[in-house]
């Protein structure tokens, strides 16, 4: 029987698997929202126990991962007026394929590191390593701004999973710091696509490609 | 109190420039705060130190010796930038490169962002919790987007779209990395650097070395460390002269995170793989930057592979350990005011020859009499030729690997030094000889004082620094290197 925590988490590897399937980048961030969701609830489920500080840095994320973080994306993404589908360089079924090597080798180096203490479910390590690999490959392989701005969140997710269920003693100001922190960096990114956007008529970072030796 | 002021005032500071409406009201501002934060820096130089927030907060030594520098380098970039928005043309005017039509960015945002990227770095250097040195570190590559984009033109903008995605993602993994080492100790642990210190023999050695490493990548992302250096040099060359300057800065204090993690390393006894990976990542980026300093077309572009190769002698010294971790210290200052002149002579450069090409350059010591030969020692001073203070730090990390025998390793450093000596004065001294050219400025036009001034003090301070290190500089200095050692 698989608890709610460990739920979250194979959620988190099928919608991995979805973000580097699809073509379309609505549903992309649609996937990563609901992963936000879902990691939102870890930290009252990780240490059983509903304290104020748990309740607060559990709304607070639902509310930026689930809410504005979309509403953000989904925002400059109708301000470019480009067609909201990802151009991947790596196609579909080959970034599937990736999905798989990438999932087999988290696996492995979950084994190759057990996490000392108790309560720590042993999926934790696999499903981290693979979120992280699942949005560098992202970053890499796809051409638009938005689309790597999409997959930097989900390399973020997958840190935050890891992070949520991990930790019980991290303060409060820590939590709070990094979610500004990640709050401010989407901001900031999405009005640098809104520049892009302006200045070139397109959201193609591939043609960002001027700069070089 | 005056430890408190140096994260608060540029910080409010910064958030009053960009409600300001008068562009004179708020250059003063800057101007006064940045004095504000170099007395602040001073009186807490020799305060004892005192915990705040239980202790989140706290300047230790080390954290001293990386706000002195910041805060003398902010200082110098406040004059400049004060007269350089005064110079800058308003409204719309003409890309020296391509010929197109660009704009300038508010100067109200670029102000209010310069002075909260203070507030940040001043924030890195007082934090004593891991969790919250990440977010000091994240919140100045955020406070600093935005200056990089401050001429409008889509150069800028693809360097900006760099820097804000690669050091993103590097500091992601520094975020993994610092869950990671919390994770070593059970989970039980918090990410307090007393805490983690004190629980250092507990820790679990496999996850401990897997956090250093991610937590290496990622800071060294943002200290642009080779191969993770790529965003650099884009950012250096497009962003204006005051920023890079300020750039040296934020290189500066994410080696400080870096060293802050070492510091748990050591606790726990696994000193040597830290330290054999952080002399590989030095001696990588020397390299790397040597190859590119070479074959230098751009004095920008060539200027930021020079931090490149000095952030790879910092990694270096530190990983030598021992009297090398004080060279390296050492160095960080010396570096931190010759790039920094460097920097602004490179603006005033660009200013009067509107090229950024090496080949474009010729007679800099005849049309410009105060810039010329500031250049001129400012070659001299980066390249570690004596009497400047980078000779003496370079000398100290050389002996530092010559007694503790690594012959091979301190070839190849010296090897290196020689191959950038050789890309960076032949460079710099093409530009600085010779008979001015067609887009030379006219002779006898005299150059403003808020462009000279700073760049001479800074050179004033490089040479200082190698004839004489004041009491309690070297006091703090010690006890620094002995903190971050591990010794």
């Amino acid at each position: 029987m698989l608890s709610l925590v460990e739920l979250i988490l194979v959620g988190l590897v099928l919608t991995n698997l979805v973000l580097l399937g699809t073509s379309r980048i609505g549903l992309c961030i649609r996937m990563v929202a609901f992963q936000g969701v879902g990691l939102a609830l870890l930290p009252l489920l990780g240490h059983g126990e509903f304290t104020p500080t748990a309740l607060f840095i559990s709304g607070a994320t639902a509310l930026l991962k689930g809410w504005i973080f979309p509403l953000l994306l989904f925002r400059s993404l109708e301000s470019a007026h480009v067609r909201a589908e990802v151009e991947p360089y790596v196609g579909y079924s080959n970034s599937l394929l990736f999905g798989v090597a990438a999932l087999a080798i988290s696996v492995w180096l979950g084994s190759r590191m057990p996490l000392p203490g108790s309560g720590v479910p042993q999926l934790l390590t696999p499903v981290a390593f693979f979120t992280i690999l699942v949005g560098l490959f992202g970053i890499v392989t796809r051409r638009k701004a938005v689309s790597q701005v999409v997959n930097y969140l989900v390399l973020e997710n997958g840190i935050f999973a890891f992070g949520a269920v991990a930790l019980h003693k991290a303060q409060f100001l820590v939590e709070m710091g990094i979610l500004l922190d990640v709050f401010v960096a989407v901001f900031v990114m999405g009005i640098a696509i809104f520049r892009i956007n302006r200045e070139f008529d397109h959201i193609d970072a591939d043609r960002l490609a001027l700069l070089k030796e | 109190m005056p430890v408190r002021l140096t994260i608060l005032a540029p910080a409010a500071a910064g958030a009053a420039a960009f409600v300001i409406p008068d562009n004179r009201v708020r250059r003063r501002l800057m101007v006064v705060t940045a004095i504000a934060h170099l007395v602040f820096t001073l009186m807490a130089f020799r305060a004892p130190a005192r915990q705040m927030f239980d202790g989140a907060l706290q300047l230790d030594d080390p954290g001293r010796l990386f706000l002195l520098i910041t805060s003398v380098l902010f200082a110098a970039a406040a004059f400049y930038t004060a007269g350089y928005l005064k110079r800058e043309a308003k409204g719309q005017r003409q890309d020296m490169v391509e010929g197109r039509i660009f704009s300038n960015s508010p100067e109200a945002r670029f102000t209010g962002c310069l002075l909260l990227f203070l507030a940040a770095m001043s924030f890195v250097c007082l934090a004593q919790n891991l969790g919250l040195l990440w977010v000091g570190v994240e919140a100045t590559t955020l406070a600093s987007a935005p200056l990089v984009y401050f001429h409008r033109h889509h150069r800028s903008l693809e360097a900006t779209w760099k820097y804000l995605l690669l050091c993103s993602v590097g500091i992601a993994l520094a975020l993994f990395g610092t869950y990671m080492l919390a994770l070593s100790g059970g989970g039980e642990v918090s990410l307090g650097l007393p805490a983690l210190m004190a629980a250092g023999p507990t820790l679990n050695p496999v996850l401990l070395k897997a956090a250093f490493v991610f937590l290496l990548v990622g800071y060294g992302t943002k200290m642009g460390l080779a191969p993770m250096h790529t965003w650099l040099p884009d950012v250096y060359s497009e962003s204006p002269s005051v920023v890079a300057l300020l750039s040296t800065c934020l290189l500066n204090v994410s080696f400080l995170a870096i060293l802050r993690v070492r510091q748990v390393l050591c606790a726990a006894g696994q000193a040597d793989f830290g330290n054999t990976l952080l002399v590989f990542l030095g001696l990588t980026s020397m390299g790397w930057a040597a190859v590119f300093l070479l074959r230098q077309t751009d004095y920008k572009r060539l200027l930021a592979y020079s931090s490149v190769e000095h952030m790879g002698i910092l990694a270096f010294g530190a990983g030598i350990g021992g009297a090398g971790m004080f060279g390296s210290l050492m160095h960080l200052l010396v570096h931190g005011v010759v790039k920094g002149a460097m920097f602004l002579l490179a603006g005033n450069i660009l200013a009067a020859y509107m090229t950024k090409n090496v080949s474009g350059v010729r007679g800099l010591l005849r049309a410009l009499p105060f810039s010329g030969p500031l250049w001129v020692a400012g070659l001299l001073a980066l390249t570690g030729m004596p009497p400047f203070g980078a000779f003496v730090s370079e000398l100290t990390i050389l002996r530092a690997a010559l007694s503790e025998q690594r012959y091979v390793l301190a070839g190849i450093f010296l090897l290196l030094l020689a191959m950038a000596f050789i890309g960076i004065t032949t460079a710099g001294m093409r530009m600085a000889q010779g008979q001015p050219g067609a887009n030379a400025p006219e002779a006898g036009k005299r150059e403003p004082w808020s462009a000279t001034l700073p760049p001479l003090a800074l050179l004033l301070a490089a040479l200082l620094l190698g004839l004489y290190y004041p009491v309690p500089l070297s006091d703090v200095m010690t006890t620094a290197a002995r903190i971050t050692g591990g010794f």
